[in-house]
């Protein structure tokens, strides 16, 4: 693929912004928040970072990403298509019967989205299993694999920090989208995760820190990661829920009003799904 | 003819018959439970809102318990809140909760027999969009397997909110599934509930099958029933909203009054209604029987209506069973 300025991809990351919410908007149900907040990570990704090939997504020694958090996929579908893994108007069927683009990733319909995944919790053990048996093998690619902050609750999860940071899985990457909501409010009150950077830490990982809608500082930590070689690597991106769609970000509450408040409920809520226009799950 | 006993609701073939969220039946039934007993604990696994757990905790804020997402944590907190002497009702969806937390509830709650309610809601094909992996169709098997588990599957809104008052007030693990979408209210207050009590929704001089059915398939079964009548079949239509303890006398009766038996239900066939039904019958009246259900096949997206006909769960798809089985019996 030809390289991209940084310029080219904040476009790029637009038209990708506009397609996630007619997408949601055309299925109905889905989740906008997550979805918009995570753009510029997957264009990054995609257009900056994974060496593998749309044209031959079966290519064995691809740089592997997994979705773990598989709600946020119509985000990832979208820059799928943009990058040439199957034609654009694929993404107005998101979640309808038959369509490629299930409504969670679903690897029976399309092999190149890896893994399937929405059950939260889970991914980063299935990153763990490919890259540990890559490198039985000595295998050069590297295993990317995307986490949501709620899924921090999960006990798998920890299970595999834990798994990885013992077999010093240098060949592993996670991006954490750290966008401080989950389902039922804030992480914070829901369940708190900070010190997040200690915790890791305390498992032998390399922590790297990034503005999650910077494509520019997104793509140098991935290539820095590549080259640590002593520890796997938790870049954890601060991302804004709905970041892009102004009535869904517009409200400063996100980062400052008291947690308990039912207005940054409401506005939790509104984000979640899009002001009433689709089903709440 | 309905059963007259039953009290169903007299809109119960009508195009307005009112259609609600079995999910509200639980949710508001909990809070009615919760005014009574103040034992009763409400835990979340980040499913406050879909779940209708959210009626409760506005309510009793102080006896809702916020876990995160985090299903094993759910069931094992709830266990060591039951052994202290609290009602715990945990609310997940059906595929996390048992489907991802299913030892600890084997181990933590079924093995001592607490009295802990498992409220999985979202079960079944209906879920529609979210596709195979939100889609819980093995729940009754994992539930119905643990010895001193009780496993209800309700019909409508009015079943999901007696059910839930009642297991409130009984010492014992239950499992209850809930499906997504909205259904008819086709029975009424008076409608008598019991668990263990199948009831027998139509009544006949001469029918020729009896088709058992559960959750959303009951209403499903109903239109079958009243197409059938219409082409001189008659058949009997049972709501089995207990799976376990499953009611046997009734199914024996059945089996003998018509000889014939129908299944249907929105699970796996394998170690679903069918299963059991199957082996309640050969071990005391063997008669042949059709199985509906999900045929050992994974879920995927689409409108409930576009899967249950990709899966064979429509009224035509009883029909068909219905005039099958009557083949087989008369061969
Ligand atoms: C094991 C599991 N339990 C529950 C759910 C339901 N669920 C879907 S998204 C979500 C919120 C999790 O928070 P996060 O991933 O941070 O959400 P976002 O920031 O994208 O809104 C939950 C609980 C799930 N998908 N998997
Ligand atoms: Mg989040």
């Amino acid at each position: 693929m030809k390289t991209h300025t940084i310029d080219e991809l904040q476009e790029v990351a637009k038209e990708v912004r506009r397609d996630v919410v007619k997408m949601i908007l055309k299925a109905g149900a889905g989740h906008p928040a997550g979805s918009l907040g995570m753009v510029d990570v997957f264009v990054a990704l995609y257009y900056a970072i994974l060496r593998n090939d749309p044209k031959n997504p079966e290519w064995e020694d691809r740089d592997r990403l997994i979705l773990s958090n598989g709600h946020i996929c119509p985000a990832r579908y979208a820059v799928m298509s943009h990058v040439g893994y199957f034609e654009h108007k694929n993404l107005l069927k998101l979640g309808s019967f038959k369509s490629i683009l299930q409504g969670h990733p679903d690897k029976r319909f399309l092999s190149s989205l890896e893994t399937t995944s929405g059950p939260l919790g889970s991914g980063l053990a299935q990153a763990a299993g490919i890259a540990y048996a890559a490198r039985m093998d000595q295998k050069r690619f590297r295993t990317f694999v995307i986490t949501s902050d709620g899924e921090h609750d999960e006990g798998n999860h920890w299970e595999a920090v834990a798994f990885v940071g013992k077999n010093n899985l240098s060949n592993l990457t996670m991006i954490v989208d750290r966008n401080n909501i989950q389902i039922d409010g804030f992480t914070e009150e829901v369940m708190p995760l900070e010190p997040l950077i200690d915790k890791y830490k305390a498992f032998h990982w390399a922590i790297l820190e990034v503005d999650g809608h910077n494509i520019k500082e997104i793509v140098e930590a991935c290539n820095k990661a590549r080259a640590i070689y002593e520890n796997p690597t938790v870049i954890i991106a601060r991302t804004i829920p709905g970041k892009g769609v102004p009535f869904m970000e517009g409200n400063p509450n996100w980062h400052s009003k008291a947690p308990n408040s039912d207005e940054v409920r409401e506005a939790i809520k509104d984000i979640r799904n899009m002001k009433g226009e689709i089903e709440d799950y | 003819m309905l059963n007259s006993k039953l009290f169903l609701s007299d809109k119960i073939f009508k195009k307005d018959i009112e259609v609600k969220l079995m999910r509200d039946g639980f949710g508001l039934g909990l809070l009615e439970a919760g005014e009574k007993d103040p034992r009763i604990v409400v835990l979340s696994a980040d499913l406050k809102e879909s779940t209708k757990a959210s009626y409760f905790a506005e309510k009793f804020p102080e006896r809702f318990i916020e876990v995160g997402v985090a299903e094993q944590a759910l069931v094992t907190i709830a266990s060591g809140m039951a052994n202290y002497g609290k009602i715990p009702f945990c609310t997940s969806y059906a595929i996390f909760s048992p489907g991802r937390n299913w030892e600890q509830i084997r181990t933590t709650i079924g093995i001592d027999s607490y009295p802990v309610k498992i409220i999985g809601a979202q079960s079944g094909l209906n879920i529609g969009h979210y596709g195979v992996t939100h889609q819980g169709l093995e729940d009754i098997a994992l539930m119905t397997v643990i010895p001193n588990m009780n496993v209800v599957v309700p019909s409508d809104y009015l079943e999901a909110k007696k059910a839930i008052l009642l297991m409130a007030e009984d010492n014992k693990p239950y499992y209850m599934r809930l499906p997504r979408i909205e259904s008819p209210v086709y029975t009424t207050e008076k409608t008598p509930f019991k668990f263990g009590k199948a009831n027998v929704l139509t009544e006949s001089k001469n029918p020729e099958v009896t088709i058992v059915a559960t959750g959303l398939m009951v209403y499903e079964a109903l239109l079958a029933y009243k197409e059938l009548e219409k082409n001189g079949i008659e058949t009997i239509v049972v709501n089995m909203h207990t799976i376990k303890q499953i009611d046997e006398e009734t199914i024996i009766r059945q089996a003998k009054l018509t000889g014939a038996v129908v299944t249907v239900e929105e699970h796996q066939v394998i170690g679903g209604l069918g299963s059991i039904v199957s082996s309640v019958l050969s071990n005391n009246f063997p008669v042949p029987m059709e199985i509906l259900g999900v045929q050992d096949r994974f879920g995927q997206s689409g409108k409930p209506k576009e899967l249950f006909e990709e899966y064979g769960l429509t009224k035509e798809d009883i029909i068909k069973a219905v005039k099958k089985v009557i083949a087989r019996k008369n061969s």
